[in-house]
């Protein structure tokens, strides 16, 4: 299968080509429905609903955030 | 005040807002929030660590608290922006603590960029919460873009300064038609208790707990001032009289002296 190299906060990560938000916050995140976690792809929100949709390409800025304590 | 705090329509019967920021663990967080009594906890979104063993939000939803995400760490309006809309995706709340800090070394509010993300926050559908100085003019400049409550500091942000101007902090209760929320500077539970005396509707206090030899016990020291603070405001302090006003009544008063007594 072919690969596609993109951005995940700030380090350099190799991806399925076809891979999408759902795919990566999948792989990354402890809870598998996501709850808690938040991303960008280059600098705009990709909401909840769109992660399924949402495919990642080559060399995309892709930042993955979570809770944690704070203010 | 009425016996409930309101803030955009939601009540909560305690006054302490937690911020989780310091706890040296989530157990430790666990049971200062219990002893705190706080129904409304902050938190912050970061970098996702891939070797994070559990989350906070375990710790929240364990205690049934509200969650309200903050900005920390945001410099400019549009990062602050993107931070909000990311945490509303991430806790599915659209409530959030608006922090646009102007300068890292004192962390106080950049008040041109802070009215300006809360303006277009609140067109955007969130309950906007944004700490800020302790201006009154600001805060109802936030409050005319249709913040839910204002949050002004009393110090600098974990210097536990307490309240360094009491005066700018009255006259923005004076004049303010949402909640005042002192959201900086505790140290210690009297500072919370000057807060309430001087008319805020609620205390956030995140480093005076979590940085506290004892977080528990300073949980709860701070949870009854909060109380004791709003009693007191409702129970209303003498004035201030530069002078003795005797309690004891001054007639009655005997005479002692004796039969070799001059005069």
């Amino acid at each position: 299968m072919s690969s596609t190299v993109v951005t995940v906060n700030g380090e350099p990560r190799e991806l399925d080509a076809g891979a999408t938000v759902a795919d990566l916050v999948a792989l990354l995140a402890a809870t598998p429905d996501g709850r808690g976690v938040a991303v960008a792809v280059d600098g705009e929100v990709v909401p909840r609903g769109a992660w399924q949709d949402t495919e990642l390409v080559r060399g995309a800025q892709i930042e993955v955030l979570v809770a944690v304590q704070g203010g | 005040m009425s016996d409930v705090l309101k803030i955009a329509g939601r009540t909560f019967e305690s006054r302490l807002i937690l911020g989780t920021g310091g706890f040296t663990s989530h157990e430790l967080l666990a049971r200062a929030l219990a002893e705190s009594g706080a129904e409304m906890c902050t938190v912050a979104l970061r970098r996702l660590d891939p070797g994070a063993r559990s989350s906070i939000l375990d710790v929240l939803d364990a205690a049934g608290v509200q969650v309200l995400p903050n900005t920390a760490g945001c410099f400019t309006a549009r990062d602050a922006i993107i931070t909000a809309q990311l945490a509303r995706e991430a806790f599915a709340t659209d409530w959030i603590k608006l922090e646009v800090i102007g300068d890292d070394r004192t962390l106080l509010p950049d008040a041109v960029e802070l009215v300006d993300a809360a303006e277009t926050l609140v067109d955007d559908g969130f309950v906007v919460l944004p700490y800020t100085t302790d201006d009154p003019v600001l805060a109802r400049r936030l409050e005319d873009v249709g913040c839910a409550a204002v949050m002004p500091l009393g110090s600098p942000i974990g210097s536990g300064m307490g309240i360094r101007n009491p005066y700018n902090l009255t006259i923005m209760v004076e004049r303010a038609g949402v909640p005042v929320v002192l959201d900086a500077g505790v140290g210690t539970a009297s500072d919370a208790a000057l807060a309430m005396e001087l008319g805020c509707e609620a205390v956030l206090c995140a480093s005076a707990i979590s940085r506290a030899h004892d977080p528990v016990a300073m949980a709860r020291a701070i949870r009854l001032a909060v109380q004791s603070g709003l009693l007191a405001r409702g129970a209303g302090r003498i004035p201030r009289r530069l002078h003795a006003q005797a309690s004891t009544p001054e007639e009655g008063i005997p005479v002692f002296d004796g039969p070799d007594a001059a005069g």
